[in-house]
């Protein structure tokens, strides 16, 4: 009899910061202290605070263990799981108060999360099928099998209000009916699981803690629009996903849950991986599919869509890991329940990396029309280090900067686009005032313009002399018709590409210039940059009144460039030190190792 | 045809159901600019140029390949239209090394016209430029991916032709055209069909030009220099002189190389001729005697290298006849040279060729009975037409002149081989009238004549029961030798043109603009030149050309004889991938 369970985080961040190892040693330890079959250890998916991982979670108290080391396993087996004794120095500091021990469901990090794609994420053990079917899992196909007709199934996805989560927002039971309505002989579902954004792991987070949604909702798109195979396409730079995967799928195939005669009904449906080798435009749709296909991945022209000429130039339906993520769910709970959550036009609660500039760096679930207040201070903890909010991005290099002024603004798809951004896949990067804008705008240009696949001119070349134009803007030689250009440019470059690549790439541009022009004036004009970030546009210096001529950051400097000036300060020993700017590269290595505070940028 | 009701720049249009914005607009006589578009060749919406405004479209669409529907509301020059294909031209030339002066595309260019147009700022976008080296050591094809705006229109011609050697490489703003491994073309399984060329929009492929040493031998004292026009010249040159497409200027390119300064200009239908007495008779023979069938034609250094290359089994189906160029060469310098004169080293033997392949064809082993290279130079249409603009001939001032003699004589059977077809015809004739005895203008020939991919005949002559096949283009021929090897198609002789149309459609032929080969048969009106040309001939089969029985009465014997096999024939390399 199974007296404890502890759960630990398999998912990526976790299993970074070492909880395999964790794992290991858990194992050994209970084995040696004898209670191998009282307490059993279960390798779960993210928990979503990989900012304090590894996690460990412990059954029937629930009691929430964060940064846990190896060295700290033994102390947990041999107090917590053998004298009941909790190890407070251990536990999530916000569950702990007053001696008394709260659930994780309470703490400002999860009590505004609503998690419904990410259910069983943290909870189950994602390579064992059972335990997915123990949580209702495979339910729904059997409900859609042998309950309902295919029309029926698109009409409560359509009734459900469920829009694309891979960053278009389409309305997924309408890409359904598309494809159901396509005459062939063949259909395909295709699964996109190649997430690229960068910092963005909602999809890798889902595909390793829960698999089988993924596989069980296509099985149910295959069965609404009338497909029998299907692909999911997932980044080879994710081996655990890509591995539990797999296994889901043959544990699958082995309960008789894909193959032939799924429920013993008439539907045949079966699976494949397949592994993109790391191209960004091959998260776009076309790219996809022209990569599946075995050819360069590159989008091509739409009309004709994928629902009616799609993979192998048969009708296709193509949806992003989370949109499936939740389908098993609006058919068991009902479309009712689904379109209950969310905003006006925004149905269902959406997945976002937590990035950058937040305490609570992580993986986070909140119901459509949540603000970027409450998931920036509340869920995510604030910015660290008492700095102040300036901007987050959403959307990824395709996304554009929201401004503190807009922190109000309830997060769904149409809200973000008004502003300037979009939703995107979920990547949330938060920017304090130590962020310059046209540096971050130059950021994102780089990431498109190394990952622009080269088909259609203004993508191509456009993003690069977008680039090129923001570099020299942060060298203090840009000009004010170049700001006229880059907004001429960009403008060009969304309405003249080919795909959503071009489309988005220029808005980290658009957005930066339409809420932060004065900081791109500042750099053309004033040629300063007022985060201090820009190097060519700042310069170190030394405080006389302050240097106690140490000489510490002498010993640091890579380039010699600081030396001992002839003159003593009125009440110091040793002659202030000076750098001579013609030689400082600006790294600011003296900053750091000065004690007295008396080297500032400026 | 079903047709829907669309409005473009404000004026209503009935099209067909299934035509593109592009299509509908052209009908309408509203010219949209393009690109990257070849009518089923390249539709791959990359080069933005087309872009135009559709009502309730997000962002701007691609006309070429965008499907109308009805109701349809499209504007084709708005201001914002207009600012954008401007915009993208800006764009393209920023990655452009902009040497107009010294392109060879200059006046000819499809950029620069449209920026011409669009009154673009050549710099109005600055930044980095690719360097890259300009791919000049084959012996065909020259590469200066400098000037490549990466519309990909020789991806997909090469595609067409089932060759796929290039392919974009590289990715962003480092794509570039190129081949496996950034092999060199010539490093490939490349067939110098050149189709690929006569694709390109601007100066980024071209021929390896060699006017130049053309003309050094023109002006080298003491060098008997001629040169022999192939069939299909005649009926494109004109192309390069501003006459519509399907002039028959073949009087005028006569006078032209005459006023270059060639000692002898003559018809290369005289060996198109005598290839068909070779073959002919080595195809009787193979027929009477188990030997290895289907014959195949062998006047297409495109289909011979492509042969070598995919089918390498089948290189023994291959005619062993060289092609008519190599027969010309070859026996001018074993035996008219000397009849004339002179000595076969002093003989510089040019050809004027519509085809790229031909270049290489002149550096191949096996191809010089004299002990020297049977060809010098094979100098394509393009070249030719240059020399006579470097010349200062007025060619559309030009009178009509006639070939030279003894070897000028051409039968209207040799002026068909220019077109898909032609060969297969012209073999047909002469066998119709040698084996059979039937009058060649008995049979019909429908079946194999027009632009048909593959087509096919039967011919009752005397007790033979022939059947034949006729393709050109190398994606065609592939997948009629596929049929015979799976043993779908029994045929005894097969007609392959490495080029879609033949000739006539050759690499080497004036570049036309993409608005002309989308919407002008060019190939149907270049080879009715030729079909025209056939008609109005006294002589038109090739047994009946006086030259060529002359050659075989005074020096050859007999067709298939030990000497004509020594002079006319030659052998094939399994090449493989």
């Amino acid at each position: 009899m199974v007296r404890s369970h502890v759960l630990v985080c398999g998912g990526t961040g976790c299993h970074a910061s070492g909880s395999q190892a964790v794992i290991d040693t858990m194992k050994a330890e209970i084995e040696k202290a004898g209670l191998a079959n009282e307490v059993q250890v279960v390798q779960t998916g993210c928990f979503g605070l990989c900012a304090l991982g590894p996690i460990m979670v412990i059954y029937p108290e629930g009691t929430f263990y964060s940064s846990i080391h190896q060295a700290d396993v033994a102390e947990i087996v041999s107090e917590h799981l053998l004298k009941g004794r909790v190890v407070e120095r251990l536990v999530y500091k916000e569950t702990k108060t007053h001696q008394a021990v709260h659930s994780l469901n309470d703490t400002n990090f999860y009590k505004k999360q609503k998690r419904v794609a990410l259910r069983n994420c943290g909870l189950i053990n994602p390579e064992q099928i059972d335990e997915y079917i123990a949580m209702d899992g495979y339910a729904a196909l059997g409900k859609v099998l042998t309950e309902m007709k295919p029309q029926q199934v698109i009409d409560t996805i359509k009734a459900s209000g469920l829009r694309g989560r891979g960053g278009g927002g389409f309305p997924t039971g309408n890409k359904w009916q598309f494809a159901a309505n396509s005459v062939s002989d063949k259909k395909y579902v295709v699964c996109n699981a190649d997430e690229g954004d960068p910092g963005a792991f909602m999809d890798r987070s889902l595909l390793e803690g829960d698999p089988h949604a993924i596989i069980e909702a296509m099985a149910i798109a295959a069965y609404a629009i009338g497909a029998d195979e299907g692909f999911i396409y997932v980044r080879a730079e994710y081996p655990i996903a890509v591995s539990r995967l797999q296994l889901a799928i043959d544990q699958a195939r082995a309960y008789g849950l894909l193959g032939k005669r799924i429920f013993d009904t008439d539907f045949c449906f079966d699976l494949h991986i397949r592994l993109g080798a790391g191209a960004f435009v091959c998260g776009e749709e076309t790219a996809l599919l022209t990569s599946i296909e075995g050819h360069r991945g590159e989008p091509r022209p739409r009309p004709p869509f994928p629902a009616v000429k799609g993979l192998f130039g048969k009708p296709t339906i193509i949806n992003n890991v989370e949109t499936y993520a939740n389908v098993a769910q609006i058919i068991l709970r009902g479309p009712e329940w689904f379109a209950s959550m969310g905003s006006e036009k925004s149905k269902g609660t959406k997945v976002f990396a937590l990035g950058g500039k937040i305490t609570n760096t992580g993986l986070v679930e909140i119901p459509m029309g949540t603000t970027l207040r409450e998931v920036v201070e509340e869920i995510g903890g604030g910015v660290p280090g008492g700095k102040k909010f300036k901007a987050a991005q959403t959307g990824g290099p395709s996304g554009g900067c929201i401004p503190a002024s807009l922190i109000d603004t309830p997060i769904d798809y149409d809200n973000l686009l008004a502003i300037g951004s979009m939703m995107g896949s979920g990547g949330l990067i938060v920017m304090d005032e130590d962020n310059c804008m046209v540096d971050i705008a130059k950021f994102f240009l780089e990431f498109t313009v190394d990952e622009s696949c080269g088909k259609c001119a203004p993508c191509r070349i456009g993003t690069l002399r977008l680039l090129e134009i923001l570099d020299k803007i942060t060298k203090g030689q840009g000009t004010l018709e170049d700001v006229d250009k880059l907004e001429e440019l960009s403008n060009f470059i969304k309405a003249g590409s080919l795909c959503g690549l071009g489309q988005t790439a220029p808005n980290p541009v658009l957005s930066t210039l339409r809420y932060f022009r004065d900081e791109y004036m500042a750099h053309v004009v004033d040629k300063k940059c007022p985060a201090g970030v820009c190097k060519d546009l700042l310069t170190i210096n030394i405080n006389p009144d302050k240097c106690v001529g140490c000489k510490m950051c002498m010993k640091v400097c890579p380039t010699s460039a600081i030396f001992i000036t002839d003159e003593v300060k009125p009440g110091k020993k040793l002659p202030y030190l000076c750098i001579d700017q013609s030689k400082c590269i600006k790294c600011g290595a003296c900053i750091s190792k000065c004690k007295f505070d008396a080297i500032y940028k400026k | 045809m079903d047709m829907v009701q669309v409005k473009i720049n404000g004026r209503d249009y009935s099209v067909p159901k299934d035509s593109t914005i592009l299509e509908a607009a052209r009908a309408a006589g509203i010219h949209i600019p393009t690109l990257c578009y070849l009518k089923g060749i390249n539709e791959i919406g990359a080069c933005r140029m087309c872009l135009v405004e559709v009502k309730g479209a997000r962002g701007m669409v691609t006309s070429c390949v965008y499907p109308v529907n009805e109701g349809m509301e499209i504007t084709t020059n708005s201001q914002r239209v207009l600012d954008a294909r401007k915009m993208n031209l800006q764009l393209i030339l920023s990655a452009h090394d902009k040497k107009c002066l010294s392109c060879i595309r200059s006046t000819n260019c499809e950029l620069q016209k449209l920026s011409f147009e669009y009154g673009v700022e050549a710099s109005y976008f600055t930044g980095r430029t690719e360097d890259h080296q300009k791919e000049i050591s084959g012996t065909s094809i020259v590469r200066d991916n400098n000037k490549c705006i990466l519309c990909r229109r020789c991806i997909g011609a090469c595609a067409n032709q089932s060759v796929g050697v290039i392919n974009a490489l590289n990715r962003g703003f480092d794509t570039y055209v190129g081949s496996e491994f950034h092999k060199e073309l010539k490093d490939t399984s490349c067939i110098n069909c050149g189709q690929c060329i006569v694709a390109c929009p601007v100066g980024a492929l071209s021929e390896k030009d060699e006017t130049e040493p053309v003309f050094e031998a023109l002006n080298t004292p003491g060098k008997h220099v001629v040169i022999s026009m192939a069939p299909s010249v005649r009926a494109t040159i004109g192309e390069s002189f501003g006459y519509e497409p399907g002039t028959d200027c073949e009087g005028q390119l006569v006078a032209a190389g005459k006023r270059l300064g060639f000692h002898a200009v003559y018809d290369l239908n005289f060996a198109a001729d005598l290839t068909i007495m070779e073959e002919a008779t080595e195809l009787v023979h193979r027929l009477q005697n188990g030997g290895t069938l289907p014959l195949i034609t062998s006047c297409s250094p495109g289909w011979i290298k492509f042969c070598e290359h995919y089918f390498p089994e089948m290189t023994e189906n291959l005619s062993t006849c060289k092609s008519p160029q190599q027969m010309f060469g070859a026996i001018y310098k074993t035996y008219y040279a000397k009849k004339l004169g002179y000595k076969p080293e002093d003989v510089v033997m040019v050809s004027c060729i519509p085809c790229t392949a031909k270049k290489f064809e002149v550096q191949r082993a096996d191809q010089n009975a004299a002990g020297m290279p049977d060809v010098d130079y094979a100098i394509t249409t393009r070249e030719l037409a240059r020399m006579i603009q470097r010349a200062g001939i007025d060619f559309r001032a030009l009178p009509n002149e006639a070939y030279d003699n003894p070897i000028g004589l051409g039968s209207g059977a040799g002026v068909i081989f220019g077109a898909t077809g032609g060969v297969m015809e012209a073999a047909i004739r002469t066998a119709a009238e040698l084996v059979a005895d039937v009058p060649f203008e008995k049979l019909d020939y429908t079946a194999i004549r027009g632009l048909e991919g593959i087509k096919f005949g039967e011919y009752k002559l005397g007790d033979i029961n022939l059947k034949v096949a006729v393709t050109s283009g190398t994606k065609n021929a592939k997948k009629l030798l596929r049929a015979v090897q799976n043993g779908e198609v029994d045929v005894q002789f097969i007609e392959v043109m490495g080029c879609p149309g033949g000739c006539i459609n050759g690499g080497g032929q004036p570049l036309q603009p993409a608005v002309v080969r989308n919407n002008v048969d060019l190939r149907a009106k270049r080879a009715a030149v030729l079909y025209r040309a056939d008609a109005h001939l006294d002589v038109r089969t090739s047994h009946a050309n006086s030259s060529v029985k002359a050659l075989y009465d005074d020096f050859l014997g007999k067709p298939g004889s030990h000497l004509a096999h020594q002079i006319l024939h030659t052998s094939y390399v399994k090449r493989g991938l």
